[in-house]
């Protein structure tokens, strides 16, 4: 790499502001060496911080290690779980993080298919935490199997007990939700990934970075009949995520919503649930997005503009988790039911009371400041807002899985859920788990979809030139 | 700009989408094969025993019924294996002297029993009553194959869950008249299924299917 083009990564870009979707003065050139030159640059020219964020991750993930290897090794008492309370930080922190994965998806096909072009900077980004997001959901119905080892069970394959999984347990429909997600998700990132990774081989300067490029990159000559076939593929995969941004997390709430417990035997669970995913998922994107376009001056890619309309997103989603929230209050008052009015009550003021109103507090009242522009648009509190949201949305399954569960029906089997050192462990070594492979991900891969931004150049330049007069029809 | 794969790398790749498929159809074959065969089951595998004992010659060519020796398989779970005095109330007539039994007059000189090595060995895991079957009108055979034809003792079948719920599921398809149970050769009539309904019936063969039947 030339000097100058070294000087150029130090250079801070300027966000346009919320009118443009990329800065001034892109070409196709420019756009594509500034997007590659985040993950060719030589290994010294890094920012520092990279290297402490990973540090700090790394060491995080290896709580999951650790944590994980004596579960294995003791059983899952080294968690709180204790009846009545069965299901505990593992069914939590499932749900979060599936929730989390939501935004790739969303931004990725349905944003795709409304012809959004906002989403062209986020969306490789997006898809690649929604990935990394169903990893860390995947591995905690497996951890809390009291013989995970046997988790091939969940599947139905020929065996010689001749038992199959129970078809009437949503339980087992997560296993076929959550597993058809992860594997679109996967295919529809790496297909997107593709022609970049062409662009990354014929970039790299180094023998073995070009191989390595060039291997995922499955030959792409980025000719006319592969371009042709590439956007036919592309908007199939398209399609078929699309209805899997509402099945998938609608499926997670039947978990709750089939059984008879009151305050999961709800009808809105389904609809509240996947607003709740996609508010998580743009909180999370934000989380993410913010330090990275700092971190490696990527301001004038991702703008104002993506910030803002995310931000609306999250207040759109938000305002529908609120009104989830407020439904399961009337439905406790109007339906006269004695358990369901005792647990909205015992939620809202019994032993768990300060969880359901910091929920209130981090998912309905603070987000209401995303109303404002001026917040919108002030990227340190956008960013602290994403976060308070991301620790609303792990108080909303934390608040529905414990309060539901700690009083039974009868009062003689109530307790409570103490999570354990381990609970805390595993949790956070998830977070470490996925943090790492994002800082990963950032620095080997390129992170904004370079080909679909030369696109997104190319309709700019062209938006306010005269139409070429319609030609005759050609039949084909 | 020089090549940065070798021309050969596009057969290597094509290759290899094969070769994939057919790797992933080579280790599911080879997991089944292993799971279903002998090496797991101990199907047709004749074990040590302290003393060659053959079915065959006893039942067949001498003719004493199952019950001679495995004298508690009607009353209870265990059908029972034959105190060295059963043995002896024969072999102190016949084959008094012969070298191959010097293990069983071992063991009636000392009263150490003969430690057989089990060739049905259900686990722990499972409640199996041999009482319960033989008086609904399950054959021997039925699952210990035809003992009368083995020189030496194999099981036919691998006890499998799946093998268990073949019958379970559906009794008619095996059961017999109670007074054949003991019969080696018993045929099943042609009209089997219609035959085995009325047996099923007839003897009250229920409740086959609840985990709590064999898992308690």
């Amino acid at each position: 790499m030339k000097v100058e083009e070294l000087e150029a990564l130090e250079k801070p870009a300027i966000d346009p502001g919320t009118d443009h979707i990329v800065g001034p003065g892109f070409t196709n050139a420019t756009v594509t060496d500034k997007i590659a030159n985040v993950a060719l640059r030589p290994f010294r020219s890094t920012p520092m911080v990279w290297f402490l964020g990973i540090g700090i991750a790394f060491m995080l993930m290896q709580g999951l290690l650790i944590g994980s290897a004596w579960l294995f090794y003791k059983g899952v008492g080294v968690w709180g779980v204790v009846i009545p309370v069965a299901w505990g930080f593992a069914i939590v922190n499932f749900v979060w993080w599936i929730g989390i994965g939501h935004a790739g998806t969303l931004i990725s096909a349905i944003l795709l298919l409304l012809k959004q072009d906002w989403r062209t900077s986020i969306n490789r980004f997006a898809e690649a935490m929604t990935l990394f997001a169903v990893a860390q959901a995947g591995m905690f119905p497996i951890l809390h199997l009291g013989r995970p080892w046997l988790f091939y069970w969940l599947m139905p394959y020929p065996n010689s007990m001749w038992l199959w999984p129970q078809p009437r347990s949503p339980l087992i429909w997560d296993v076929f939700a959550v597993s058809t997600y992860a594997t679109v998700s996967l295919l529809f990132w790496y297909v997107g990934l593709v022609p970049d990774l062409a662009s990354m081989r014929d970039r790299a300067t180094k023998l073995w970075q070009k191989r390595a490029y060039g291997l995922f990159a499955l030959g792409w000559r980025g000719s006319t009949k592969h371009w042709t076939r590439y956007q036919m593929a592309y908007l199939l995969l398209a399609g078929l995520a699309t209805p899997l941004v509402i099945s998938v997390h609608t499926v997670v709430s039947f978990d709750f919503a089939i059984s008879i417990l009151p305050g999961w035997h709800t009808t809105i669970f389904p609809p509240y649930f996947v607003a709740g995913a996609i508010y998580s998922g743009f909180a999370m994107v934000l989380t993410l997005a913010i330090p990275t376009r700092k971190l490696f001056h990527l301001e004038d890619i991702i703008t104002s503009r993506h910030l803002d309309s995310m931000a609306k997103v999250m207040l759109g989603t938000g305002l529908i988790v609120a009104y989830g929230y407020m439904m399961e209050a009337f439905m406790a008052w109007y339906s006269g039911q004695f358990y369901e009015r005792f647990m909205y009550l015992n939620r809202a003021t019994g032993p768990y009371g300060w969880s359901y109103l910091m929920l209130i507090a981090c998912n309905i009242a603070i987000p209401q400041l995303l109303w404002l522009r001026s917040v919108r648009l002030n990227v340190p509190i956008l960013f602290m807002l994403s976060l308070v949201i991301n620790v609303g949305m792990w108080l909303e399954r934390f608040v529905i899985v414990i309060t539901s569960l700690h009083r039974d029906w009868l009062p003689s089997s109530w307790g409570e859920y103490h999570p354990t050192e381990f609970d805390w462990m595993i949790f956070a070594g998830t977070i470490g788990f996925f943090l790492t492979l994002m800082f990963l991900f950032v620095r080997i891969l390129p992170a904004i979809s370079i080909f679909e931004m030369r696109e997104v150049l190319h309709h700019i330049k062209h938006r306010h030139e005269p139409q070429p007069a319609p030609g005759p029809a050609h039949g084909d | 700009m020089a090549q940065i794969f070798h021309r050969g790398t596009n057969t290597i790749s094509r290759v290899s989408i094969i070769g994939g498929v057919l790797l992933i159809g080579c280790i599911i074959t080879a997991a089944y094969t292993i799971d279903r065969g002998s090496f797991n089951s101990d199907v047709a595998v004749v074990k040590e025993q302290p003393v060659p004992f053959s079915h065959k010659h006893h039942v067949s060519d001498d003719g004493i019924d199952c019950r001679y020796c495995h004298t508690s398989v009607e009353t209870s779970h265990f059908a029972g294996l034959p105190a060295t005095e059963v043995c002896m109330s024969c072999h102190s007539q016949i084959w008094a002297n012969a070298n191959i039994l010097e293990p069983v007059r071992a063991s009636w000189r000392t009263g150490e029993s003969l430690a057989w090595t089990r060739v049905h060995d259900l686990p722990e895991f499972v409640y199996f009553n041999h009482s319960i079957h033989v008086n609904k009108g399950i054959g021997c055979a039925s699952c210990h194959g035809r003992v009368d034809q083995m020189p030496l003792m194999f099981k036919v079948n691998t006890l499998y869950m799946n093998w268990c719920l073949d019958c379970h599921r559906q009794p008619e398809k095996y059961v017999r008249p109670k007074e054949q149970v003991f019969n080696m050769a018993y045929q099943p009539p042609a009209n089997q299924l219609e035959f085995g309904k009325k047996l099923v019936a007839e003897y009250h063969i229920q409740k086959l299917t609840d985990c709590y039947t064999c898992h308690r």
